[in-house]
C-alpha cells in the first residue's frame, strides 16, 4: 500500500474513509456534534502551520478537507500541537488523552462534550494508525 | 512527559491540630450532615478559631453528590467569599468542596466542563484544604472528582490539576468511628486504587512506589481495622494507605475496573467502593490475560511465592477474592440482588457509559464493546474471566 504524507489532503481524505468504514467509531461516536480543525503546527521540517477540518457528526465524518485559509471555517473544536508531537500521537506512541492533559496537545471547545466522548477519541487515533503515513522527520 | 502531584500531606495522631498554623480570616467547610452530627465539623471549627479563622458550613452534600448540590455550595461561598474551602469528609463531601471552589473561583465555568485540558485559573480567591473522615477515597490528595447527574443516571468523572488541595489533613481519630461495612467499602476502594495505579498502562515511576506500599498497607491493615474498629494502629495504617493509594493511582491513572464502577454505580446506586471493587477481580483477569504481568510485582511485594509470573498473577487475584470474601463484601453483581432482566435493560448504558469514562484509556487491555459486555457478565455470575 501506497503511504500517504501526513497532513495532506490525501491523508485528511483517508482518515475520513477509515472513520466512515468503521463500525466502532459509528457507536463510539454516535452522540458526537461537533466539526474539528486539526491544526499541525511548524516543527522540524514542516515550516508552515497545516489544518485540517473534518466535520463530525453522528458516528459519521461528513466532510473532511485540507484548508489553506483558516477564516474559512469556524469548527466548534480546536486541537492543536506541534508537527512531532502529532506524529507520536497518529503512530500511536503518545496517547492523546496524555497528549492533552501535559499540554503537548490543546484543544478548545466544549469540554462537557469531550469528557462524555472519551471513546470516540480513541476511535479516531485508530484510525489514523490505520492509514499508512509518511512523515517528514 | 507526566507530571507527580501531591498536596502538603499532615498525617498522623493529632494532624488535625495543624489548621491551628494556619493564616486566613474565613474558611467555608463542605461537608454532610452526618459529619456535623458526630461532631467532626466541631473539631475543625475549634481548630479554625484557634486561627482566628471564622467558618461556616454548608453540610448539604448528599452521597453521589449532583451538579446542582455543587452550584449551591458556589453560591454561597460567593456570598460569603472564604479564602479557605475545606471538605470533610468521605468521597462525596471532599470531590464536592473541590467543583464548589472552582465554580467560586470561576463563576462561569459549568460543574461538569472540570476538566484536565484547560487552565481554570484557580487559587485567586482561596485554597483548599481536604480532610478524609473515611480510609478509602483518597481524594483529600488528588485532583479527581466525581459529580452525579441525575437528569442522565450518571456519574462524570471529572476534575482538574488545579482542583489539587493545598493541605490533606490525614488524621485516623476521624476513620474510628467508621462501621465495618463501610471500613470494608472505602478499604477496597483504596486497594482498587493501588492496584490499578500500579498496573494501568499509565504507570509511572514516581506512583509505583505509591501504589506498591498502599497495596501491602491494605492486605495487612484492612483485615484488622474491619474486625476491630477500635484498633488506632490498624486505622491509622489504613487511613494511611487511603492517601498513599490516592497519590499513586492519581499521578497514573485509575483503569478498567473504575470505568465499570462508575458505570454500574450510577446506574444501580451503589456506593463507589463496592462498586469499584467489585469489579476489580474481573477486571484484572481480563488485563492479565492480555499479557500485563505488573500483578506479579504486586504478589510478590506482599509475599506470595509462585514459579512464574502466570502463577503468581493467578495468586494475587485470588488473594484479593480471598480478602473480599474476610471482609463479607459482595463478590457479584447478582449477589447485590440486581436481577438479570435489570441487568440486561441497564446494560446498554452501562456499556456507553464505562466507554466513555476517562479511567478505561489508561486500561492496558483496553475492551471492545462486545468484550466490555462479556466482563460485566461474568461479573453479573460470579464466572472467572477467562478470555
Amino acid at each position: 500500500m501506497a503511504t500517504i504524507k501526513f497532513g495532506s489532503a490525501e491523508w485528511i481524505q483517508a482518515l475520513h474513509n477509515e472513520l466512515n468504514a468503521s463500525q466502532a467509531y459509528e457507536d463510539a461516536a454516535k452522540n458526537w456534534e461537533g466539526d474539528f480543525y486539526f491544526v499541525v503546527e511548524p516543527d522540524g521540517a514542516l515550516t508552515e502551520t497545516v489544518y485540517l477540518y473534518m466535520d463530525l457528526w453522528h458516528g459519521k465524518s461528513r466532510e473532511a478537507k485540507l484548508v489553506t485559509d483558516p477564516k474559512e471555517k469556524n469548527p466548534a473544536f480546536v486541537m492543536s500541537g506541534k508537527y512531532g508531537k502529532w506524529k507520536l500521537v497518529t503512530q500511536a506512541k503518545l496517547d492523546p488523552i496524555q497528549a492533552l492533559m501535559t499540554g503537548q496537545l490543546k484543544l478548545k471547545g466544549n469540554m462537557t462534550m469531550v469528557m462524555k466522548n472519551v471513546k470516540a477519541a480513541q476511535e479516531i487515533i485508530r484510525a489514523c494508525t490505520r492509514i499508512e503515513t509518511e512523515f517528514e522527520m | 512527559m507526566w507530571f507527580f502531584n501531591s498536596p502538603q500531606v499532615v498525617f498522623g495522631e493529632g494532624a488535625l491540630a495543624y489548621l491551628a498554623q494556619i493564616h486566613g480570616a474565613r474558611a467555608y467547610i463542605i461537608t454532610d450532615a452526618q459529619m456535623v452530627e458526630l461532631g467532626f465539623v466541631e473539631l475543625v471549627t475549634e481548630q479554625l478559631a484557634q486561627a482566628n479563622i471564622q467558618a461556616r458550613v454548608f453540610d448539604q452534600v448528599e452521597p453521589e453528590p449532583s451538579l446542582d448540590t455543587v452550584r449551591r455550595g458556589a453560591a454561597l461561598l460567593r456570598e460569603y467569599e472564604p479564602d479557605w474551602v475545606v471538605g470533610l469528609g468521605g468521597g462525596s463531601p471532599m470531590d464536592a468542596a473541590k467543583a464548589i471552589w472552582a465554580l467560586y473561583e470561576c463563576p462561569d465555568l459549568q460543574p461538569d466542563c472540570i476538566n484536565p485540558l484547560e487552565y481554570l485559573g484557580l487559587g485567586k480567591k482561596a485554597r483548599l484544604i481536604e480532610i478524609a473522615t473515611t480510609s478509602g477515597t483518597g481524594s483529600e490528595v488528588t485532583w479527581a472528582t466525581v459529580l452525579s447527574d441525575p437528569a442522565e443516571n450518571r456519574k462524570l468523572g471529572l476534575g482538574s490539576r488545579e482542583t489539587l488541595a493545598t493541605i490533606a489533613i490525614v488524621d485516623p481519630v476521624f476513620a474510628l468511628k467508621m462501621p465495618p461495612r463501610l471500613t470494608a467499602d472505602t478499604g477496597l476502594d483504596a486497594l482498587t486504587h493501588a492496584i490499578e495505579g500500579y498496573t494501568s498502562s499509565w504507570h509511572n515511576d514516581f506512583s509505583d512506589g505509591m501504589c506498591l506500599k498502599a497495596v501491602d498497607l491494605v492486605f495487612k491493615f484492612l483485615p484488622k481495622a474491619y474486625a476491630d474498629g477500635s484498633d488506632i494502629e490498624a486505622r491509622e495504617k489504613m487511613h494511611n494507605a487511603a492517601a498513599i493509594a490516592g497519590l499513586g493511582f492519581i499521578n497514573s491513572l485509575a483503569a478498567l475496573a473504575h470505568a465499570m464502577g462508575h458505570s454500574f454505580g450510577g446506574a444501580f446506586h451503589i456506593p463507589h467502593g463496592r462498586a469499584v471493587s467489585l469489579f476489580l477481580p474481573y477486571t484484572m483477569e481480563f488485563a492479565a490475560n492480555g499479557g500485563n504481568q505488573r500483578y506479579a510485582d504486586l504478589a510478590r511485594f506482599i509475599g506470595l511465592n509462585g514459579n512464574d509470573d502466570a502463577q503468581l498473577t493467578r495468586q494475587f487475584i485470588a488473594a484479593v477474592r480471598d480478602l473480599q470474601t474476610g471482609l463479607q463484601s459482595h463478590t457479584n453483581v447478582a449477589s447485590l440482588n440486581i436481577a438479570r432482566d435489570d441487568f440486561t435493560r441497564a446494560m446498554p448504558t452501562l456499556l456507553d457509559h464505562a466507554e466513555n469514562d476517562t479511567s478505561i484509556t489508561a486500561n492496558s487491555r483496553v475492551p471492545g464493546r462486545a468484550e466490555l459486555e462479556k466482563v460485566f457478565w461474568y461479573a453479573y455470575e460470579g464466572k472467572p474471566v477467562d478470555f
